[in-house]
């Protein structure tokens, strides 16, 4: 049974479980968005004081903050009870792609689990241009525009488009102009500094 | 007791996260480079399967856990804000990888150059909560 859990699930099954994710908040009397914990970390952080956007029952996303809690936890056990025999398998055109930008795609676990690029996110690089920029401007970007646009991937591509509202719809467009600007435009020009 | 039962969706969560691979950088750029089906696939059974629940509580079909009706608030119809904001998020994700679900997920899997990239997240909306009121919603 863990054998069977441990595989790479497929797409499929995978977009039906974020569903049953959904569902369960839904039917806890939540609605599924996760970037709105920032706006409640901040909040608790003391901005409730500098600007009127904090200034807000915080109180009221306990149980977001419990969730993202929960979703640490989970990719602990998913990773140490419930771990791939093999590093995640992408395109070869994806790693044809990747290695002329300078990056390398592991192929055992011994190189690396293929979730984070490790020649790229370290603690080393993190003092370079293109780390920095990578990994800090990559961050502040993440949570200013997704507390501009009012949600993120759960919040406004599966619970919005999902619900039929037009205003999510918008805001997958700008993720992809946004995604699609950085990865053909941008991102080869910033790992090559 | 109230909080246990959101601890245990979200452990569910970061495991549905870990195993579908949505928290790969590999499998974004893939999915922006349109070379794999990977997370297209994932995205559109959940928007399609989404929309299916969705009709089936607007129908009358579920009431929530405490016995209330359950109803979905409309999104703000802030179109500059969706589209402005939304590509800034495009960016931030093309360049780390990962939406601020999967962030927390790689935490839990020890990563710990991620807690950069939240506390780096966290500046971003407080920038966002001071100029707020300059900004175009």
């Amino acid at each position: 049974m863990i054998d069977f859990i441990s595989q790479p699930w497929h797409w499929s099954i995978s977009g039906l479980m974020i569903v049953f994710v959904m569902f369960l908040l839904i039917y806890f009397g939540q609605r599924f968005g996760v970037s709105s914990s920032f706006r409640a970390l901040c909040a608790i952080g003391g901005a409730k004081n500098m600007a009127s956007y904090f200034d807000y029952d915080w109180k009221g996303h306990d149980w977001l903050l419990t969730f993202v809690l929960g979703a640490i936890i989970g990719g602990g056990i998913a990773i140490n009870v419930l771990g791939s025999p093999a590093p995640v398998q992408i395109s070869a055109a994806t790693i044809t792609d990747l290695a002329e930008i300078g990056i390398t795609t592991p192929q055992t676990n011994a190189e690396g689990l293929g979730f984070i690029p490790h020649d790229l996110m370290n603690f080393e690089t993190l003092g370079s241009l293109k780390g920095f920029i990578t990994m800090v401007l990559g961050g502040f970007l993440i949570g200013f525009g997704t507390r501009w646009a009012g949600g993120c991937t759960s919040g406004h591509a599966i619970t919005g488009l999902s619900n039929l509202q037009l205003p999510s719809l918008v805001a997958v467009i700008g993720f992809f102009i946004g995604g699609l600007l950085m990865t053909h435009v941008l991102l080869p020009i910033i790992l090559n500094l | 007791m109230r909080l246990l039962k959101f601890l245990l969706t979200g452990i569910l969560f970061g495991i549905v996260m870990t195993k579908s691979e949505a928290i790969s950088w590999f499998r974004i750029q893939e999915m922006f480079r349109f070379q794999s089906f990977h997370m297209y696939g994932i995205i559109g059974v959940a928007v399609v399967a989404g929309a299916l629940l969705h009709l089936w509580i607007k129908k009358g079909g579920m009431k929530a856990a405490d016995g209330s009706i359950i109803q979905f608030p409309d999104k703000p119809k802030t179109y500059t804000a969706s589209l402005l904001g939304g590509t800034l998020f495009g960016l931030g994700w093309a360049m780390t990888g990962a939406c601020p679900g999967p962030l927390y997920t790689l935490v839990g899997h020890g990563y710990w150059i991620i807690l950069v990239v939240i506390a780096s997240a966290l500046l971003g909306t407080f920038t966002y909560g001071l100029l707020r009121s300059k900004l175009p919603h």
